[in-house]
């Protein structure tokens, strides 16, 4: 059975049709890519995904399971977590603050408990600290523990932004354009990290413009133009098909 | 039959004075998304100008005859002037700072200003409600079985006219022009060469000035008025603003006249129905704002996904 | 703590706790208690607009439950008379209960018009208890109220147990409020004060902590209202106006929102303000000749010049939370991005 998989499904906003009859599915402890022009619809998939926006049509299913209709925050419990494309983390938080609060579905202090600081309390804020160091150092921002977010250098928020997500243990990891605004090494760093994070158990589901990472780093690449799925495969293949080719450069705006 | 209409007649007098406090809410949300608290003060103080340039020429009745139109015009232009007046020197001085600030600060600073603009009435002229000159003769015409006052006649013409002027000034005057483009998109407005500043205080000008002229019409309608009227009132247009779609000119007259309406209806038909319009007026509020936030003409601002 | 600044706290609590015995004037100790009230208020307040950003302008709504609560059940109104004890621990229940009916409504709405709507019902409350007549008195309010005892010892007229009582709230509330501070939830609100969708996104039900908020919020305001209620002997609905709820977030914005020892000192000193230097003055310039003058009329210009001038001036406050520091002096800055983001997956504002 696939981690995820999207049957058929259809977004539309207003007249325009955003995301049309889209079908793919990711098995568990891959790393996959959706690649497609700008405006292509992918980020509307992220959003459908995580329950931002509701499919008109079709279905999503993780781990078997029909996502239609849940809340945002009921789907991050179930264990999908994502970046955004353009950053959003909580800009006055402290890096470790953020990485804590990206581990609230995993735990599980109560009103009360916060209320009065059980004990329960105190050892579970104490092990959810010792984990958001350890993802910390995970991506090499330990030094910045106590910074603000928004004070961090640019690819240090990308980073940081991946820590959050890891931390509440997720089984799919969608990063949205997650090279964007990198140089060649950071890009470097970023792969060696997605495969470092597949290696752990994470399934990775990417969304990028830049070709050489994603040929280098997924396994499976699924490619949307204006909504539609026109191609889907190993890397090698989906570079050559002409659909492909012609999706990017038969258009003024080339990614 | 005949109670209902003329609810509906006081509830057009009423949703006139309303519609016009209403549409310098939505002209000043629509441009810089702030709720301008102090308007409804704003709109007091067209009352409290009124009564003092009144009493500056000496009128204390009724003036008939050209004269007294003399007079009517002379007030409400100058009520409307010295409104524009305040409502832009507001601007300047406690929201211009905030443009950028998180949403809040502005918010909370034009509590401030409402607060510090009702104290300064109350220190005016009292913390007691005030009589105000009749000005203009008031016959009743019987229409049907309906009674309409001269008064009514003129709160619902001259809140049409002055809706119609505006409606033409934002669609075909350049400066309309601009305060729509800044309204739909500010940085953009700036580089294509609008003067976004100036294009703000116009729109804070004539939004309080409009204000203004509700100010003087209430006053000659009710025949008196109290620094905290605009508190209640306020929050009423407001409350019409969001009715038609805040944002939206058209919007403001139709949520002000429904509102008029209700109230009107509401004080007929609940028993002891005065002392539950507040309670009516506002359960609109929340109801709109939950089930149809856009209101009925819903928002001038674009979609965006 | 550091060594100096521990000291110097429990100088303060010895103080507070000796005084009434060392200052022999009760209408000191009057004060202490009533500016104790507003404190309590404060407190709660603070934990709906500082820690989890919701703007509530109606808060004098809950003071206003909290109050009729003990004056309807605990006098001779219905001939209830639950003791003054367990009203602590019932209105704050109620006005959690009322919390979470008025907050509800707003859930979905955006910073200025969650304002408006807690606004309207902080107008719809007290009005609804003025109408109520047949219940509540109407204008007139219920008054001999159950007076509270200790041990068999009723408090009588003076104010030195109300003072302790409140004093002891006080304490308890900010041992809450700093729990909440350091918590699962205390984050949860910082996260979707921060930004809601990401929140959402680390599995955060955004619905049920926002109700939170107001929850604990109302039953710091449930709390205060009994003691108020309790030590005035007299509850009516024009206690409870929006110049209450205002004069509440004033507190906030002048001594730091979102930081508990700046709320306490903004309440205190807006009390002092209010209580002696406006009543002070005015004796004074009568005593230098001026007789009309009468500076507790210009209460409220007070209000609004203070809320007014913090934000534009310092808008985090007299003693600020650092964070709220940042996000109001770095958001000057850079704001339209922001804001522009958030459009960008949320749509039209809801």
């Amino acid at each position: 059975m696939p981690l995820l998989e999207l049957d058929s499904v259809r977004k539309s906003f207003g007249g325009l049709v955003a995301v049309k009859d889209v079908s793919f599915a990711i098995e568990a402890g891959t790393i996959a890519a959706m690649i497609g022009p700008n405006g292509a619809g992918k980020s509307t998939v992220f959003n459908l995904i995580t329950g931002i926006y509701v499919p008109e049509g079709g279905t999503i299913a993780f781990e078997g399971r029909k996502l239609g209709g849940l809340r945002t925050h009921r789907i991050a419990a179930l264990g999908i977590a994502r970046t955004f494309q353009n950053i959003r983390l909580f800009a006055f938080m402290s890096a470790v603050d953020n990485v804590l609060a990206g581990r609230h579905a995993r735990m599980h202090a109560t009103m009360f408990d916060s209320l009065v600081h059980t004990p329960r309390q105190r050892a579970e804020e104490r092990a959810g600290r010792e984990r958001a160091r350890e993802l910390l150092r995970f991506v090499d921002l330990e030094r910045h523990a106590g910074d603000y977010a928004r004070n961090l250098p640019y690819g240090s928020q990308r980073r940081l932004e991946i820590a959050r997500a890891l931390a509440s243990d997720p089984k799919l990891l969608l990063l949205d354009e997650p090279a964007a605004g990198m140089n060649p090494r950071e890009k470097e760093e970023l792969i060696a990290l997605i495969v470092r994070i597949r290696d752990l158990g994470v399934t990775v589901f990417l969304i990028e413009h830049d070709m050489a990472l994603v040929m280098n780093v997924s396994e499976r690449v699924t490619v949307l133009d204006y909504g539609e799925k026109i191609a889907e495969g190993a890397p090698a293949d989906v570079r050559r098909d002409e659909r492909v080719i012609e999706a990017y450069l038969g258009r003024p705006d080339v990614a | 039959m005949d109670v209902f209409l003329q609810q509906v007649v006081n509830g057009l007098s009423l949703g006139g004075i309303y519609a016009l406090i209403a549409l310098g809410y939505t002209m000043v949300y629509g441009i810089i998304e702030l709720i301008n608290f102090a308007h409804g003060d704003v709109y007091t103080l067209g009352t409290f100008f009124s009564l003092a340039i009144l009493a500056g020429l000496g009128v204390n009745g009724v003036v008939h005859g050209p004269a007294g139109v003399a007079i009517v015009l002379v007030t409400l232009l100058a009520a409307m002037l010295l409104c524009g007046i305040t409502g832009v020197l507001i601007e300047r001085l406690a929201y211009r700072r905030l443009r950028n600030a998180p949403r809040l600060a502005p918010l909370i600073t034009a509590i401030g200003v409402s607060f510090i603009l009702e104290n300064v009435m109350q220190l005016w002229r009292g913390p007691s409600p005030i009589a105000f000159p009749e000005v203009i003769a008031n016959p009743s015409f019987a229409l049907g079985g309906v009674d309409i006052t001269a008064k009514q006649i003129a709160v619902i013409v001259l809140a049409v006219g002055l809706m119609a002027a505006l409606q033409t000034f934002i669609y075909r005057t350049k400066l309309g022009k601009a305060m729509r483009a800044t309204a739909q998109d500010r940085d953009a407005a700036q580089l294509m060469g609008i003067d976004v500043n100036t294009t703000i205080a116009a729109t804070f000008l004539i939004g309080s000035a409009l204000a203004g002229a509700a100010g003087f019409v209430s006053g000659v309608y009710y025949g008196t008025t109290w620094f905290f009227n605009g508190f209640e009132a306020g929050l009423k247009a407001f409350t019409a603003a969001v009715l038609g779609g805040i944002g939206n000119v058209a919007g403001a007259m139709l949520g002000g006249f429904s509102i008029g309406l209700i109230e009107a209806i509401a004080t007929q038909y609940i028993p002891g129905g005065a002392q539950w319009t507040n309670v009516v007026v506002f359960s609109v509020l929340v109801l709109v704002l939950i089930f149809r936030p856009s209101g009925l003409l819903g928002e001038s601002l674009p979609e965006k996904v | 703590m550091p060594g100096a600044r521990r000291i110097g706290f429990f100088v303060l609590v010895a103080a507070l706790l000796v005084f009434p015995f060392a200052d022999r004037n009760n209408s000191h100790v009057d004060f202490l208690a009533n500016a104790g009230a507003f404190i309590l208020l404060a407190l709660g307040l603070n934990i709906v607009v500082g820690f989890a950003g919701l703007l509530d302008l109606g808060y004098a709504a809950f003071f206003a439950i909290g109050s009729y609560s003990y004056a309807m059940l605990a006098s001779q109104q219905f001939g209830l008379h639950v003791p003054f004890w367990l009203m602590l621990l019932v209105a704050p229940v109620i006005a959690a209960i009322f919390g979470v009916l008025l907050g509800a409504p707003t859930l979905r709405l955006r910073g200025d018009y969650l304002a408006i709507v807690t606004l309207g019902f902080g107008e719809i409350v007290p009005q609804t208890f003025l109408n109520l007549a047949q219940f509540t008195n109407g204008p007139n309010g219920i008054s001999s109220l159950d007076q509270p005892s200790l041990f068999g010892r009723p408090f009588g007229f003076s104010a030195t147990p109300y003072y302790y009582v409140l004093l002891g709230l006080i304490a308890l509330g900010i041992l809450i409020a700093r729990n909440l501070q350091n918590s699962r939830l205390g984050r949860a609100w910082m996260a979707i004060r921060e930004d809601e969708l990401a929140a959402r996104h680390m599995g955060i039900n955004t619905t049920t902590t926002k109700l939170a908020a107001f929850a604990l919020g109302a039953s710091f305001s449930g709390l205060a209202g009994v003691a108020y209620a309790a030590k005035l002997d007299l509850v009516s609905p024009d206690q409870f106006q929006f110049n209450v709820s205002v004069l509440v977030l004033s507190m906030l914005v002048l001594g730091g929102m979102g930081n508990i020892w700046g709320v306490i000192v903004g309440s205190f000193i807006l009390s002092f303000v209010n209580s002696f230097l406006l009543p002070q003055s005015t004796t004074l310039a009568h005593a230098a000749g001026f007789a009309n003058v009468d500076f507790t009329n210009y209460r409220f210009m007070l209000y609004g010049v203070i809320l007014v001038a913090m934000m534009l001036f310092r808008p985090e406050g007299l003693i600020p939370s650092r964070q709220r520091a940042a996000e109001f002096h770095e958001a000057l800055t850079d704001a339209p991005v922001a804001a522009q983001e958030q459009a960008e997956y949320e749509g039209p504002p809801r």
